[in-house]
């Protein structure tokens, strides 16, 4: 089966309105040595949506992250992130266009010279004239989002692989980005604490409404995000009924040989008539 | 590139050749970069004054150590050969001009290499492998200006200082030696010592380590910004980075002999 087609025509648009995509990959190439990682790679992230890129181990699931975040850089094809085409801009310019992104790395790579608290407040330590009480405070508002409250004194090193993983969720939603990249955010973790995780991006998605990126191998953890929604006032992950599924704001992308082979919801993956993905999803 | 059986590779000439001219136009880039930073805000004098904690007075016991070894084996080697010429009273002179000119700022900087410039590469090459580099970059710090430029400004001012102290120790290690050993006057040796001490000596003893420190810290942070291939990349990163600010100090200590031997007029 060829790919869906993208409805890229509509857009890649540079102007900054509200409806714009968040993310627009246009056409984005990118080789190491005679390694061809990723081929002509298209598609777009719609704001307040969550899509969740998959595919086998080295498909350049994680590097279509780094590109988005301008950790590295195309060999050809554009990208725009928030209307911003990040492929033109220097490092000094993407510092600032970072402030508005939040990146949740596989390993966590929480600064482990650094405690909790301050792992979790060095955005807003770097950024300077804010008062310590308010850092404090939006730290621990940070921390209690993902149930660590008890960790702030505690380093990273003390922490089980779960925690950590909480604690860069914390440190990326501290100052409440547009845009959130997740990079394997369950990797390597038992069921229940993954399903803490996952709980805790729905609680993202459904009460800040961010948009997000999320590369992940756990077709589970998609399927859950896609069936689920936040329910506030019980503080918990609420399955919706079979009909529902289509409301979440929550697609998918699968790549394989560096090439975008699916790109669309819930329902469109589950009547795919692709024997690959067929065969990757069962 | 061949490759042989049990995975051992032979790189051509060619490649070998342009793979060191790279390396060499990234380690100026990076040196640059470095320097540039220092005209650049934000400027993290918090973290300058932490490094300059951990290099300078972190190192000042090795320091200290071999300042006074090599003054005092210098006092006892140049014994004997002065000795013959009925000239023994000469030893503080010939310690504190070898000290100041020549083994202070050398030996000095050959120990904080060994101590920080691998430390740099392993610290920063462990944080290169685990993300944290990248992390740095996502949440809007440059790594070159939160990591690179206060490590080089600390370790160039410290071991300015550092130098000083050791070519102290030094001359106090002499002087037990000519003391104890050789029965000579301390005032003597202390007169010497000073008196035969010109401006040339006294500039170039400290015109080096500011050039040795800005190889140590350079080379150390080069190597761990480009650290790959998990721990084991990090611990290559850190042996190659020891291995070359050491070849680096004594050619340049060399080089920046002759050039200050001509230039300040030495005789």
């Amino acid at each position: 089966m060829s790919a869906p087609t993208l409805p890229l025509a509509s857009a890649p648009t540079i102007v900054k309105d509200s409806s714009a995509p968040v993310i627009v990959f246009e056409d984005v190439a990118l080789s190491f040595a005679d390694n061809e990682v990723l081929r002509g790679v298209s598609f777009h992230l719609p704001r307040g949506e969550t899509k969740a890129v998959f595919g086998v181990a080295g498909s350049g699931k994680s590097l279509i992250l780094k590109l988005a975040l301008g950790l590295i850089r195309p060999d050809s094809g554009r990208i725009l992130v928030l209307g911003e085409d990040i492929t033109q801009m220097r490092e000094e310019q993407l510092f600032e266009l970072r402030g508005k992104i939040g990146m949740v790395f596989q390993e966590s790579a929480l600064f482990d010279s650094l405690t909790v608290r301050e792992n979790v407040a060095y955005r807003l330590m770097e950024e300077h004239g804010i008062y310590d009480d308010d850092i404090d405070r939006r730290v621990r508002e940070a921390l209690r989002f993902v149930e660590l409250e008890h960790t702030l004194d505690l380093d990273p090193a003390e922490l089980s692989g779960g925690m950590r993983r909480r604690v860069a969720i914390a440190r990326a939603i501290i100052t409440e980005p547009e845009l959130l990249l997740y990079d394997s955010p369950t990797g390597g973790l038992d069921p229940v604490t993954s399903n803490t995780i996952i709980e805790l991006i729905v609680k993202q998605r459904d009460v800040s409404k961010t948009s997000a990126l999320m590369v992940t191998h756990r077709l589970q953890d998609a399927f859950t995000m896609a069936s689920h929604q936040f329910d506030k006032q019980a503080n918990r992950m609420v399955h919706l009924p079979a009909g529902q599924h289509c409301d979440v704001p929550m697609s998918f992308l699968i790549l394989r040989d560096g090439k975008i082979i699916f790109d669309g919801d819930l329902n469109q993956l589950a009547h795919t008539e692709d024997e690959y993905i067929r065969e990757y999803i069962s | 590139m061949l490759r042989f059986q049990f995975g051992m590779e032979l790189i051509s000439p060619t490649d070998l050749a342009k793979e060191k001219v790279l390396t060499v136009q990234d380690y100026v880039l990076f040196c640059l970069q470095a320097v540039g930073n220092f005209f650049r805000k934000p400027l993290y004098v918090a973290d300058m004054a932490l490094q300059a904690d951990a290099i300078g007075v972190g190192s000042l016991p090795i320091v200290v150590l071999t300042g006074f070894f090599t003054g005092a084996v210098l006092a006892l080697q140049a014994s004997n050969t002065l000795e013959r010429f009925g000239s023994i009273t000469l030893v503080g002179q010939l310690v504190s001009t070898s000290m100041v000119r020549e083994l202070g700022p050398v030996l000095t900087s050959l120990m904080v290499a060994g101590r920080n410039s691998s430390g740099m590469a392993s610290e920063l090459g462990s944080m290169v492998v685990t993300e944290q580099i990248d992390a740095m970059r996502a949440l809007g710090t440059d790594p070159m200006k939160k990591l690179v430029t206060p490590r080089v400004a600390s370790t160039v001012f410290m071991l300015f200082f550092l130098t000083i102290i050791s070519d102290l120790v030094g001359l106090v290690g002499g002087l037990a030696i000519a003391k104890l050993l050789l029965r000579l006057d301390a005032r003597q040796y202390w007169y010497n010592a000073w008196e035969s001490l010109v401006f040339q000596d006294v500039f170039m003893g400290l015109i080096k380590p500011v050039i040795f420190g800005f190889i140590i810290a350079t080379v150390g942070c080069y190597y761990g910004m480009n650290a790959r291939g998990g721990t084991q990349g990090v611990g290559r990163a850190t042996t190659q980075a020891m291995v070359a600010a050491s070849v680096l100090i004594l050619a340049t200590d060399l080089i920046v002999t002759r050039f200050l031997m001509a230039t300040l007029s030495y005789h």
